[in-house]
């Protein structure tokens, strides 16, 4: 029966493949597994815009939207409707060609980014063999967007904020790409079904994810950091920050433009944690051997749910960083922490079986941690901010 | 160490977040429309007409009973100027009994008003008070802003009910006056030997819950005193 479960979508697919000519079969499945994501994922962003200012309320010691529909639940829908009917405003001096297309590709190139994710067991679009290239490189690709979006706007806002997301996109990419290379050391494949496969095996009913490794962990808190900052979310929303650019690149955008951008920006994070959870949290792989009777793929989305609410937890916690500080953190900090999990990975990879290698590797990033950190520590000298004039 | 702050900033807001399911008094939020924090005793909004409904005939005769004697000192001392009286032509019976001019025009623009209840302060008849009803949203911006002498009105039960103390207080003062009246008229003695009494009568009037109100009431009461001790030498040429 769990077997069945696990499969539902699996075998749905194929039943309903099975009406049509052999001849269509292949591209009409593709299509249908592109019409399921392109459904499933904006409703999961409906879901968390308001699960998302609800969590921030109750941080806050608010009650949350809770006036359209029980508990609130269907205001993403008054929002859309709200952004359907709202007038879509181009500003004369813009590059309309540009301004346009701007959300267009942004959306469709964090849409691409799903093809490659194993979203439950056999539930991948499409199983490419260097399937985290593909995702890189479509990742690297909505920097394109939010630049075009920037720069046909023609206002300052927006075009600083564009700087401003490419700057800290490009360099949190590096991080980003740096401690996901660790996974594919030890996997020795970009193919993401083969990485996930690799975390799924069991010993004493515990699971072989990588987190639970030292480079793992390590790769892991760093890649949580660069894919916060690879999707503008707080502390890292410099790119929109409200308090010095109004809205950022998408000053300039209203109506469903406007929401298109907002949907990108959640769409981004969705296929981002899902990345993580596939490199470092075992992918679809039930977290207990005994737990492998509930479907693979409610064992993703939750996982997936779980970072989106570390997300909003985060959001609700950091202030906005300052760009400088931005800058440092990925460039000194981060970054030599990466090449260090490198060779540690590197490492792990030859000490071979035994306690030696987790005890040696465990050490080596503590130590290079806590070094690294109070040095950042005595050089910056934090403490409650002296005024020097205004006393 | 370095993160140290970031684990207690999550902790706190954790705290926060599920603090917020199951205390109370975290959750301070009140949902308006359907609950209502009880008004303060000291609230107020927009100013109304009192009128005394004890001694007429008929108590909802508001206009009988209207304490405003049209002398338009409030809409002279009203700083944005959102006041407009149109003084009687005729004089009616007061509450009292006594002919008095009355306003055949009252009316307040408080989408002008300011709230700063100097209008109440100078009233030397206790005519206008502060009210405490804060819903007035009308979808004619215009006309449904401007009150007038009607909608103004409200009895001195009504002020009773908003705001006791002050109410209380104010009908002791009148009550007051009104018997000095009574027996100045009654035993007909000389004005100054009268005026003279009354000096300290009005001092102590003046205890007021109000502290920057202080001093206008001082005049105030003053001139309300002085006013009712005139007004039988004017009734009775």
């Amino acid at each position: 029966m769990h077997e069945y479960l696990d499969q539902i979508f699996v075998l749905l697919q194929h039943r309903l493949m099975d009406y049509l000519p052999a001849a269509w079969q292949p591209l009409c499945g593709v299509l249908l597994g592109v019409v399921a994501i392109v459904c499933l994922f904006p409703a999961l962003f409906a879901l968390t815009t308001v699960f998302e200012r609800k969590g921030l309320a109750r941080i806050q010691n608010r009650i949350g939207p809770n006036r359209v529909g029980p508990f609130g639940l269907l205001q993403p829908i008054a929002d859309g409707i709200k952004s359907l009917t709202k007038e879509d405003i181009v500003p004369l001096s813009a590059d309309a060609a540009v301004h346009f297309l701007a959300p267009v590709v942004l959306v469709v190139t964090v849409f691409m980014g799903f093809a490659v994710l194993p979203m439950g067991r056999n539930m991948v679009l499409v199983d490419m063999d260097a399937g985290l290239l593909f995702y890189f490189a479509m990742g690297a690709s909505t920097e394109l967007a939010v630049f075009m979006a920037g720069w046909s706007s023609r206002n300052k806002y927006s075009l600083m904020g564009a700087m401003r997301a490419v700057a800290q996109m490009i360099s949190y990419e590096v991080v980003l790409l740096l401690s996901s290379v660790t996974v594919v050391m030890m996997t020795g494949s970009l193919s993401l079904t083969k990485i996930v496969e690799a975390q799924n095996h069991y010993s004493w009913g515990l699971p072989h994810w990588f987190i639970f490794t030292p480079w793992g962990c390590a790769g892991f808190v760093m890649y949580a950091i660069a894919a916060t900052a690879e999707t503008n979310r707080s502390p890292f929303d410099l790119p929109e920050g409200e308090s010095e650019l109004v809205a950022g690149y998408h000053t300039e955008y209203s109506g469903f433009k406007f929401a298109l951008f907002f949907l990108g920006e959640y769409l981004a994070m969705f296929s981002i944690s899902g990345l993580g959870t596939t490199l470092f949290l075992g992918g679809w792989s039930a977290p207990l051997a005994s737990l492998n009777w509930i479907p693979s793929w409610l064992w993703f989305f939750s996982k997936l749910m779980m970072s989106i609410f570390v997300f909003i937890w985060m959001r609700g916690t950091l202030p906005r960083l300052r760009q400088d500080q931005l800058m440092n953190f990925a460039w000194k900090f981060v970054l030599p922490m990466c090449l260090l999990n490198l060779m540690v990975a590197a490492l792990w990879r030859f000490l071979g079986d035994g306690w030696l290698r987790w005890v040696l590797c465990s050490a080596i990033l503590v130590v290079a941690y806590a070094g690294m950190g109070l040095n950042e520590l005595r050089r910056k000298q934090i403490g409650p901010r002296r005024y020097r004039y205004a006393e | 160490m370095l993160g140290e702050g970031i684990l207690k900033g999550m902790a706190e807001t954790a705290k926060n977040f599920f603090g917020s399911y199951f205390s109370a008094e975290r959750l301070t939020t009140v949902e308006y429309p359907e609950e209502r924090i009880a008004s303060y005793e000291a609230a107020r909004v927009f100013p109304f007409l009192i009128f005394d409904s004890k001694n007429t005939a008929d108590p909802a005769d508001w206009e009988a009973g209207m304490r405003c004697v049209a002398c338009q000192i409030c809409e002279k001392e009203c700083p944005p100027k959102c006041i407009y009286i149109d003084k009687s032509k005729d004089k009616k019976p007061d509450a009292v009994g006594k002919a008095q001019f009355y306003p055949s025009r009252f009316d307040i623009d408080i989408s002008v008003c300011m709230s700063c209840q100097i209008c109440v302060e100078v009233c030397p008849f206790e005519a206008i008070k502060m009210d405490t009803v804060y819903e007035l949203s009308t979808d004619d911006r215009f006309g449904g802003l401007l009150l007038d002498r009607k909608q103004l009105a409200k009895s001195n039960e009504y002020y009773h009910r908003i705001h006791p103390t002050e109410a209380a207080e104010v009908d002791d003062r009148l009550s007051e006056g009104r018997a000095k009246t009574d027996a100045k008229m009654t035993a007909g003695a000389i004005a100054a030997a009268i005026r003279g009494a009354e000096v300290p009568a009005a001092a102590k009037a003046t205890p007021k819950p109000v502290a920057e109100g202080a001093v206008a009431d001082v005049v105030a009461d003053a001139a309300a005193v002085t006013k009712t001790a005139e007004r039988p030498t004017g009734a009775g040429n």
